[in-house]
Formats: C-alpha cells, sequence, structure tokens
C-alpha cells in the first residue's frame, strides 16, 4: 500500500486532477443530497406557513438583509403534548424492538459462526433471501396472519388452545411483530461478521484454564463482540425510531409513532414547517446514536 | 447443559428464526393460488388471481415505471458509489474525509420519512428558484439513487478492503498509468462486487414506497406506491399473486448469482494456485 502511494504521488499533475475528481464528485453528490436538504428543513421549520407556500426567511431592507425566525412551530411542538407522548412512545417501540433483536439474534449469529464452514454461506444467504424480497409485501402477509379469521388464529383454534379469535392486528403486538421481523436481519448481520471473525484460541485458553463455557461466554465472548452489538443496536434503533409503514400497515390507528404523525402533518395538513420541526426534533433524539454509529463506521474500515 | 445439547439448542433456535423469516413467505406464495375471494379462507387451487393480475392495467403501469426506476437508480448508485468507495479506500488523508464518510453511511439508517422529506423540501425550492425539476420519475430517481450509493459505497468499499493492492503496485510496476491501473487491474478485479452493489441497488428501488410518495408526482406511481394503497385499505388477493411472481424472479436471479460469484472465487483461488506453482 505504502509503495502504492507513493507512486501516486509521484505521477503527473493530470493524477492530481484525477485525485480531485474521484473525491469531489461523490463529496459534490453526498452535499446536494444529503446534507444540503436538512439545512433547508431547518430552514423551512423556522419559516412561517402562509396560505399558499412557505414564507422566505431573509427579506431585504436596502442594503441590510433582516432575518426573520419563527419558532410557532416548535413552540406548538413543546406545548401539545401529544407531541411528546408521540416522540417517547416511538423511543420505546424503537428500544423495545432493538432488545427483542439482540435476543433473538445474538444466539442465532452465535451458533451460525459456529457451524460448520462450507455450511455458513447457504445459512448467510437463506437469511438475506427474505430480505431481497418486497419488504411491503412481507409486512402485508403478516397482515393475513394476524387477523381474527387469519391463519395463527385458525391454527390455534383447530387445536383448542383457545376458544374465540384472539384480537392481534392493530395492536402493539403485531406492530412488534412487524418490527422485528423487518429488522432482524439487520441486527443478526453485523453480529455474524464480528463472531465469525472471533479468535477460537481464546476461547480454548479459557476452557484449559479451567474456565465453564458459560462464564467462558459471558467473560470472553460477549465482550470481544460489542463492536457488532453496538453495530446491529444502531442499525435496528435509528431507523425504527422514524419507522412509518409497518405502524400504519400494522398498528391500527392507535399506535403513536413519529414517522406517521410527521407523513400525516405533511400528507393531510399540508404544514409545512411544522412537518419539517417535527423532522429536526427526531433528528435532534437521533444524533447521538448516529454519532456512535458513524464512528463506528468509520473505526472499522480505518 | 453438554456440548450435544448445546448443539441441539442451537440448531433449534436457528430453526425457529428461519420459520419465522419465512412464513409470512410461504403463506404469501400459497395463498396466492386460493380461489376464494376472501385472502383468509382456503376455497380451492386455482390461478384466479394471476388471470386478475394479468388483466390489471394499473398494476402493470406501476410495475413497469418501477422497473425503469430501479434499472437507472442502479446504475446512478453504482456509479457514485464506485467513486466514493474509491476516493474512501485509496485517499487515507484528506480535507473533509470524515464528513464524507459520515455522509455516505448516514442514509443506511436514516428514516425514510426524513430522508423523503428533506429531499422533497429542497427540491421544491430548487424548483421555485429554477422552474426544475417537475415532481415525477426524475426526482424519484434521485432519491433513490441517494440511497442506493450509500449501500453500493458499503459493498464496493468492503471488495476494495479484500483486495491485494500487490496487483495494482506490478501493474504500475510494469509502467502503466494510473488510469490504465484502474481500467485494467481495478475494475475486473471489482466486477463482482459491482454486480451484486447493482442487484442489492436495484432491489432497494423497486422495494421502496416511502421515499418515492414523498417524491413523486401526479401519474407517477410505483409498484410499491399501488400495493401500500390498496393494502391500507385491506387485503386484496391479486398482491399475493404479484408477490408470488416477484418472489420467484428474485429467488431465481439471488441464485444465479450467489453462484456465479461462488464459482468466480473459486476460479481466482484455482488461478492464484496455479501462479504460485510456477
Amino acid at each position: 500500500m505504502a509503495t502504492l502511494m507513493q507512486s501516486l504521488k509521484r505521477s503527473t499533475p493530470a493524477w492530481l486532477t484525477g485525485r480531485r475528481l474521484v473525491i469531489g464528485l461523490p463529496y459534490a453528490w453526498f452535499l446536494i443530497l444529503a446534507f444540503l436538504p436538512v439545512l433547508i428543513v431547518l430552514k423551512i421549520s423556522l419559516s412561517e406557513m402562509q396560505t399558499t407556500a412557505v414564507s422566505g426567511m431573509v427579506s431585504w431592507q436596502g442594503a441590510w438583509p433582516s432575518i426573520k425566525l419563527d419558532v410557532s412551530s416548535y413552540l406548538f411542538l413543546a406545548s401539545d403534548e401529544l407531541y411528546l407522548a408521540t416522540y417517547l412512545s416511538s423511543i420505546s417501540y424503537a428500544f423495545y424492538t432493538t432488545v427483542l433483536c439482540l435476543g433473538l439474534g445474538y444466539p442465532f449469529a452465535y451458533f451460525m459462526a459456529r457451524a460448520p464452514k462450507h455450511w455458513q454461506a447457504l445459512l448467510l444467504m437463506l437469511i438475506m433471501l427474505p430480505f431481497w424480497t418486497s419488504f411491503l409485501l412481507r409486512i402485508y402477509a403478516w397482515k393475513t396472519l394476524l387477523v381474527n379469521n387469519g391463519l395463527i388464529n385458525n391454527a390455534l383454534l383447530a387445536i383448542g388452545w383457545i376458544d374465540s379469535p384472539i384480537e392481534m392486528l392493530n395492536t402493539p403486538f403485531s406492530l412488534m411483530i412487524g418490527m422485528v421481523y423487518s429488522y432482524l436481519p439487520f441486527m443478526i448481520l453485523p453480529l455474524y461478521a464480528n463472531l465469525s471473525k472471533l479468535d477460537g484460541r481464546y476461547l480454548e485458553a479459557a476452557a484449559d484454564l479451567g474456565c465453564h463455557p458459560f462464564k467462558t461466554f459471558w467473560l470472553i465472548t460477549v465482550p470481544l463482540s460489542k463492536a457488532g452489538i453496538v453495530a446491529g443496536c444502531m442499525l435496528v434503533f435509528i431507523p425504527a425510531v422514524g419507522e412509518y409503514v409497518i405502524p400504519e400497515l400494522l398498528g391500527g390507528p392507535n399506535t403513536l409513532m413519529i414517522g406517521r404523525v410527521l407523513w400525516d402533518e405533511f400528507f393531510s395538513n399540508n404544514d409545512w414547517p411544522m412537518a419539517g420541526a417535527v423532522t429536526i426534533v427526531m433528528l435532534l433524539l437521533i444524533m447521538l446514536p448516529l454519532a456512535i454509529y458513524n464512528k463506528l463506521q468509520s473505526e472499522g474500515r480505518a | 447443559m453438554n456440548s450435544t445439547a448445546l448443539k441441539w439448542f442451537g440448531r433449534s433456535w436457528m430453526l425457529l428464526v428461519y420459520a419465522f423469516l419465512f412464513l409470512p413467505i410461504f403463506t404469501l406464495v400459497a395463498y396466492s393460488f386460493n380461489d376464494s375471494q376472501l385472502v383468509t379462507v382456503w376455497s380451492h387451487a386455482s390461478l384466479r388471481w394471476y388471470k386478475a393480475l394479468m388483466h390489471d392495467r394499473d398494476l402493470i403501469a406501476a410495475v413497469m415505471l418501477s422497473l425503469k426506476i430501479a434499472f437507472l437508480s442502479a446504475l446512478v448508485s453504482v456509479f457514485f458509489g464506485l467513486f466514493s468507495a474509491f476516493a474512501l479506500h485509496r485517499y487515507r488523508r484528506f480535507t473533509g474525509r470524515g464528513l464524507l464518510s459520515s455522509l455516505a453511511s448516514t442514509p443506511l439508517v436514516m428514516p425514510d420519512v426524513i430522508v423523503g422529506l428533506s429531499l422533497l423540501l429542497m427540491l421544491v425550492s430548487v424548483q421555485q428558484a429554477l422552474g426544475y425539476p417537475e415532481r415525477g420519475l426524475f426526482t424519484i430517481l434521485l432519491g433513490h439513487a441517494l440511497l442506493g450509493t450509500a449501500y453500493a459505497t458499503v459493498v464496493v468499499r468492503s471488495r476494495l478492503t479484500e483486495m491485494d493492492s500487490k496487483l495494482e503496485e506490478a501493474a504500475m510496476d510494469l509502467g502503466c498509468r494510473p488510469w490504465q491501473v484502474f481500467t485494467l487491474v481495478t475494475l475486473p478485479l471489482l466486477m463482482p462486487a459491482l454486480l451484486s452493489a447493482f442487484l442489492l441497488t436495484f432491489t432497494l428501488s423497486f422495494d421502496d414506497v416511502v421515499l418515492s410518495s414523498f417524491l413523486s408526482g401526479p401519474g407517477y406511481s410505483t409498484m410499491p406506491m399501488v400495493i401500500f394503497s390498496r393494502a391500507r385499505l385491506g387485503l386484496n388477493p391479486s398482491i399475493n399473486a404479484l408477490a408470488t411472481v416477484t418472489i420467484v424472479v428474485v429467488s431465481v436471479v439471488v441464485f444465479a448469482s450467489t453462484l456465479y460469484s461462488l464459482r468466480q472465487a473459486r476460479q481466482r483461488k484455482r488461478d492464484m494456485a496455479l501462479a504460485q506453482r510456477e
């Protein structure tokens, strides 16, 4: 690598423009499509709603720009208890989803990493396969499974465990099923990537020194897989906070999720500053997990 | 617990998780052959819903639009993903490298509603200033390509990390210009990664409903948007038929590409062994 870098540096100035191009192109792409939009949302969340359009923030009075910040959207957000309740319930749903995914996914990834090598490629493909089929269709399928006269209720009735159908669809239960189902692969993949690289010699050493397998697991395997655990949890938690499709299809009208509030502010109420303010507050909430995730990403690749 | 018990515990745990992951897919397929109008009641096997699907003009138009967008989005994503992966892998030190790295990985986890809303508000501002772009195919494409670029970057970057830089160095020593090294050595070695990045970003675009809903304009309904609006109203058996068709197509493509990449890897190993013997 070092020699390559040196020979790259020794090249002609033509390469310098090449370097600039290679860096500049993706930079411009991401700055325009991922960074600039957030600034614009911030701007719109601070402007006043008018009947036809969102008013401008900067007006010119002679040579002096006058900046008018309208924080009414944020004040409304803070004063209305429903918003607070929705943020809290989004976070708790995302938290439970993360915990359940970890509980289901960690043993799975552990045993997968310990399966015979020639099986692992197939096992991995089987995890990826549902991932390749439409997410929307799979959520829709859960609707078919969980309705009152659906497959699960019919099966339970047939074996006599229940006398009347259980109300499962449009409850927090069905929402959690859908969330865990959709995010489980995102937990398993980083955990597996981490656990399959675990050096078996540590475990052997522990066993030689008379450590009980369970103790070895808690004292060696779990701490060594910390990076995988954190990565998996962030990959599940952050998008789960803002989930829209799953609560809309499986959660019924009473489950409070902030993604739905944002959607309704925008599509039903047409209140752009309010939708912007909801977005900015959501961004602030996921800022810390996002920073942890980004740090992990850059460390893992360095 | 002794080791045999642990082994069986592990196997049953994995089996249960797989059952959980595949149960909805099997249900979709099974009920697509059900004659009953009610999705949940089994009457008898028929191809009724496949026939209904063939005459569903709205849905077919939506599928065509989705295929078009997915293809274009995958092309754009792989192009920019190749550049950003290359920039992050090759250049260890440049101003704002950390920011580029964060910007490239943030769309992977950012909730769709945030990406969709912020992108739309920006595009509306641009349109108010320049009179362009109209909301429609192009704006949906931009959203999908942003998401796709982030995923393509991850795929290409991990392949670059695995790759042996000696081959590039050898080409350099033999007098190749940097762009020749790239086109003659690096690019062919990256081909399998580019292919899997293409498939992944194609699927992402083909599957997306939230970004499309924010970014589309009148007359541009993608397949997931149509499915979503029908699924919201209730259950609809022709969606099961459509699901089965996509599942079959996707399974064949994924299986073939896995086979292809495994064969490629084996071939490379054989070539490597041969080269070392000589």
